[in-house]
């Protein structure tokens, strides 16, 4: 079980929306589709589901090329597209039931109550989609790509416009099922695919430029370790260059210092504690997922 | 297909339209058949039921659009034709669902006219003097004609998100096709040519099958343009990969 997407390219028009991109999305591992906005996220999730179809390359969901055979890729796929679009003036237990008659689901009453108590939306069920907040209308969304038990899981930006309370909740439920299913999420929030992405695939206008494991990316841009002293007091840069560092202002009261060695940590405290410098706190700079973000984004720009 | 069709048809009872639509029909007709002076058969004096399906495929010219406004445009609007392109339907399910579930409600707002053809029979003098296979063919005809219709608003409906567009389209091409091709057909310059034209208008047939005489040509003619225009609207929906 997997999502393979080789070689794709879409060109509208004039303009390529995705360029040549390539990767793999594999079973219980939750994939994090990341990039700017306009950068080719929803495009290419589009054209893995089969809404849209590629200029070239092919997607393989489970082997299956979706070009080739569309309806058996979207029995096996859950889709939340961006936005979120719901028939607004059907009751929530009606439009679930027609989702589950599109997937000719057996047994579909008992399936929807399921899916409502697994997406929480216990207390909305009777209501009419229209009369739902955002959030609601989301897990609703949730609930509709999850009906079916799908393999494959494409969530775009699912959760956008959410409470910090429901995405925590969203989040829970996306990572309890994605134990035994592939599951490509897309987002602009960073903090999200630290949360809970094992892989990331990073696009920026159509072009691939990175696709790693999250692991793998955070150490790879934090070569040359950093280290933030600070210290109660002014405390004078020279002691520090003297015993070959380059300290670099860091605040108030406060330096980084960087080097090639891996760990300096243990000589810094030997240092401080031979001149007796009040130290209040002493820590890896780690580039967060941010910066990498900003960095990889922000090159092609010109 | 089910699916899309119990869908749709939910849709026009949740929404009014069915209502509105089958009781603008009927009341619009009944006026004109029993009470307005021009038109009413009690001053006529013969029982013919002629005014329905006379009348009804110009009112049909405003009312199917207006049912069919809706289908695609709205879900273009709105997005969710990505949901249903999205789940397991081929794109011809979800015209054919929508197609059908537009024509189900065009032949029940019909269905209830057959009340007039028994107060016409029993009016009849002597009873039951009336031109049953002529009003047998004018029902077929009136049913494909609104077949018809209900294929051009759906294909009218596909080439836009704006539903008063598809509205304004939709009645205009019912209106070409309907009286517009045979119009044109009229104007002096065919010569030979315009017995050919005012073929593919739909008024010769509807004409041809009105008189009691189901011709195979003229129900071929129906279904093909109900078949034209859903691939049409295939090839529409299909233009946005």
């Amino acid at each position: 079980m997997s999502v393979s997407i080789q070689n794709l390219t879409k060109i509208f028009g004039e303009q390529k929306a995705v360029n040549n991109i390539s990767f793999e999305a594999k079973e219980g591992v939750i994939t994090g589709f990341l990039g700017p906005n306009g950068a080719g996220k929803s495009t290419t999730m589009k054209m893995a589901t089969g809404y849209i179809s590629p200029t070239s390359g092919t997607v393989l969901i489970n082997e299956i090329d979706v070009t080739r055979e569309p309806l058996k890729v979207k029995t096996i796929t859950g889709y939340l597209p961006e936005h979120n679009p719901l028939y607004l003036d059907m009751y929530v237990r009606e439009f679930l039931r027609f989702v589950a008659s599109a997937y000719g689901l057996k047994s579909s009453k008992k399936r929807v109550e399921e899916i409502i108590e697994l997406v929480g939306l216990q207390r909305e069920r009777s209501k009419r989609l229209s009369d739902l907040s955002k959030g609601y209308r989301q897990r609703v969304g949730l609930a509709k790509s999850l009906i079916h038990d799908p393999e494959v899981l494409i969530l775009d930006e699912p959760t956008s416009g959410l409470d910090p309370n429901q995405i925590l909740e969203i989040r829970q439920v996306i990572k309890n099922i994605s134990l035994d299913k592939t599951v490509i999420l897309s987002t602009h929030i960073m903090q999200e695919v630290e949360a809970i992405c094992d892989h990331v695939v990073i696009i920026d206008k159509g072009d691939l430029v990175a696709n790693d494991k999250l692991s793998v990316l955070k150490e790879g841009l934090n070569e040359g370790n950093g280290i933030i002293m600070e210290f109660e007091i002014p405390v004078d840069r020279k002691i520090f260059s003297e015993a070959g560092f380059e300290p670099v202002d860091f605040g108030k009261n406060a330096f980084l210092i960087e080097s090639d060695r891996s760990d300096l940590r243990a000589e810094l405290l030997r240092i401080t504690s031979e001149h007796d410098l009040p130290l209040v706190s002493l820590t890896k700079s780690q580039k967060s997922l941010e910066e990498i973000f900003h960095r990889l984004t922000q090159n092609t720009e010109a | 297909m089910i699916s899309i069709f119990l869908k749709e048809v939910n849709e026009f009872l949740d929404s009014l339209i069915a209502y509105v639509v089958i009781g603008v029909f009927l009341i619009g007709i009944g006026l004109m058949m029993w009470v307005f002076p021009d038109t009413n058969i009690l001053d006529y004096g013969y029982a013919s039921m002629e005014p329905l399906f006379s009348l009804g495929p110009y009112v049909f010219m405003f009312l199917i659009p207006a049912i069919t406004m809706k289908s695609f445009a709205e879900e273009k609007r709105t997005g969710t034709i990505e949901l249903l392109q999205t789940l397991p339907f081929r794109d011809s399910q979800i015209i054919l669902g929508k197609f059908l579930a537009g024509f189900f409600l065009v032949f029940f707002s019909v269905l209830p006219t057959l009340i007039y053809y028994f107060s016409l029979s029993r009016l009849g003098n002597p009873v039951n003097n009336l031109d049953t296979p002529g009003i047998i063919g004018s029902y077929i005809g009136l049913i494909l004609l609104g077949g018809v219709f209900t294929a051009i608003g759906i294909l009218a409906s596909a080439l836009t998100n704006n539903q008063i567009v598809s509205f304004i389209l939709a009645a205009f091409i019912c209106f070409f096709f309907y009286s517009g091709i045979d119009a044109v057909a009229g104007i002096n310059v065919w010569s030979d040519w315009s017995y050919y034209i005012s073929e593919v208008g739909i008024l010769t047939h509807y004409a041809s099958i009105s008189r009691g005489l189901v011709d195979l040509k003229d129900v071929v003619y129906f279904l093909s343009m109900i078949t034209v225009m859903l691939m049409l609207t295939q090839l529409t929906l299909g233009l946005r990969k």
